[in-house]
């Protein structure tokens, strides 16, 4: 049997988490395929074509399906899942509010937000936000996988030229209608995938103070995160929050100013490559996962750390 | 209208969670349990659709254990009308959990369903979309924000992209995300008179419902920990040390 990959994509283009999706649907079976259902989407669809590792595209275009609505994409999906032993998307709020659609649909028990890949019925996944790891066996014949996207490296890019095959659109669900999508845009790298993140917590004591966390993250071109306890405290939107319940982020580098590391932040930040911690509280928990802990009144610190980067001849990008 | 709100008894957020020795789960004996947070959010949201003389009933439902029995009387604290505990034995697959909630909302006839986004233990994010498919109703996930519309609802939804609105017909589900509003604290008077409200017991087992698992747990581990770092004594030493040893910068 085959593995059918659902792409996330903005009809013009594929979102880049696509990629780190294929690979880990790969892994389930070789004989990967691809389904983009969308309105307009030939630019979205000669890209998927061209990822190596996708044997053939499927592209279902109806004027219902522009707006990503799981009502209308659930049923197509599942009519095409009879050819396949998995059907596969990335864990982001995309693949989230659809595969259950699909799995439920299907009679199947949805395995969610998988980080491995042990074997074609059995994987890892965390749970209690990452405080313990269970291994979990699929017993249905057909399987719904969402996988942690940041978990799989991305596939390459190009190279490939699978065929395209078109399928037929179903019918629209009525009953939910897509009204807006308010976007935030940013010329600064995206959270979700940026190399250095710096996040400001609590400590911060107010939104202007941020200012701060922006000329650090403009130094060095990251994205801005923020704690919970920050966002809660309305020092910055809740788009930037990391968390068990805002973006897990697993960049190279991460940066913690003024935040004291709660069991939910943990969760979305631990698995960062390198991870520094700058807090007047010795005692905080985030002391406990940063490789580099500078125990220091963040608003003597980070100005001292903008001289510094200053000094530097080069910084990377 | 009736308003259906899930609910599920968790172990509490701010429990540090501990693998067991012989790897088959988490310790739950002697942990502090509660309401899995996102729930609350769902029933203050009910509560306050009622108080705005916008619903007539709020019903809250948990499948669990018989211990649930306290989440659900909680809901009846903060203001839900009456309460339905399924019993079963162990913990059920969403999959499961959504089947037995259809046979609840084909008897209650509730004109929305509301939970929390995602369960905080298993963390699957699945109940409220499988709940959707199974009775083909239009679903709203990770709500931030609800506007009823006579008989729509428009439902802000947190996405990774921003925000997303859309307009559902009622009946519809709701799964709620925690910013959607701050749920309020049971007085003392309010959790006496709940005492006195109804929960009606129903076992899974005659709901006529199969809820035998689907996926196997074949271990639960701790992950894997972060080698201990340092402390540096100053800035000048942290920028040295990620530029020349951890080459970051």
């Amino acid at each position: 049997m085959s593995v059918l990959l659902i792409a996330e994509h903005n009809n013009q283009d594929l979102k880049p988490f696509t990629l780190n999706a294929v690979t880990a649907a790969s892994q389930m079976g070789e004989d990967l395929h691809a389904l983009i259902i969308g309105q307009n989407c030939g630019d979205a669809t000669k890209k998927l074509s061209e990822l190596p590792l996708v044997k053939k595209v499927i592209q279902v275009e109806a004027p219902h399906y522009e707006n990503f609505v799981a009502e209308n994409f659930a049923p197509v999906i599942v009519k095409l899942a009879k050819n396949y032993s998995h059907i596969v998307c990335s864990a982001n709020t995309f693949g989230k509010n659809l595969m259950p659609r699909i799995a439920a649909s299907l009679d199947t028990s949805q395995v969610s937000d998988i980080i491995k890949v042990i074997s074609q019925d059995t994987f890892l996944r965390p749970i209690y936000a990452g405080n313990a790891f269970a291994t979990v066996k699929s017993k249905d014949a057909k399987k719904c996988i969402t996988i942690r996207p940041t978990s799989f490296d991305p596939c390459e890019g190009s190279g490939g030229s699978a065929p395209i095959e078109k399928a037929e659109a179903g019918e629209e669900f009525n009953h939910t209608k897509f009204i807006k999508r308010e976007e935030i845009k940013s010329d600064r790298p995206e959270l979700g995938t940026a190399r250095v993140v710096v996040s400001g917590g609590r400590g911060m004591q107010s939104g202007d103070n941020f200012k701060l966390i922006t000329s650090l993250a403009d130094k060095l071109n990251a994205a801005i995160g923020a704690s919970r306890a920050a966002v809660d405290a309305g020092y910055i939107g809740n788009d930037h929050q990391v968390g068990q319940t805002g973006k897990v982020v697993v960049p190279d580098l991460y940066i913690a100013v003024g935040i004291s590391g709660a069991i939910q932040h943990l969760a979305g930040m631990k698995e960062s490559k390198v991870i520094v911690a700058i807090n007047k509280d010795g005692e905080a928990p985030i002391f406990s996962v940063a490789d580099y802990g500078l125990e220091a009144d963040l608003f003597d610190a980070v100005p001292q750390f903008l001289d510094e980067l200053n000094k530097l001849n080069t910084i990377q990008k | 209208m009736k308003i259906l709100v899930a609910v599920k008894r968790v172990i509490d957020y701010n429990v540090q969670i501990r693998v067991k020795e012989d790897n088959t789960g988490v310790v739950t004996d002697n942990v502090k349990m509660s309401t899995n947070p996102p729930d609350d959010n769902a029933i203050e949201e009910a509560v306050k659709i009622k108080e705005a003389g916008k619903a007539t009933e709020v019903i809250a439902v948990s499948v669990g254990e018989e211990k649930a029995q306290e989440t659900v009387r909680k809901a009846l604290a903060v203001g839900a009308d009456k309460g339905i505990l399924i019993k079963t034995d162990g913990v059920l697959e969403p999959l499961a959990v959504s089947k037995l909630l259809q046979k609840i909302v084909e008897k209650e006839k509730p004109d929305l369903v509301f939970m929390g986004k995602q369960a905080i233990d298993d963390d699957c994010n699945q109940t409220g979309q499988m709940l959707s498919a199974l009775l083909n109703w239009p679903q709203a996930t990770f709500a931030s924000k609800i506007e009823i519309k006579d008989k729509k609802l428009e439902v802000t939804r947190e996405i990774d992209e921003g925000l997303e609105t859309i307009e559902i017909d009622i009946p519809a589900i709701v799964t709620c995300d925690l910013r959607l509003n701050e749920p309020r604290y049971a007085s003392l008077p309010n959790i006496m008179k709940a005492k006195k409200k109804p929960i009606q017991q129903i076992n899974a087992s005659d709901l006529g419902v199969d809820t035998s698992p689907r996926i196997e747990h074949i271990k639960v581990e701790e992950p894997p920990k972060r080698k201990a770092g340092i402390k540096v004594s100053s800035v000048a030493e942290l920028v040295q040390k990620l530029k020349n040893e951890a080459k970051v910068i």
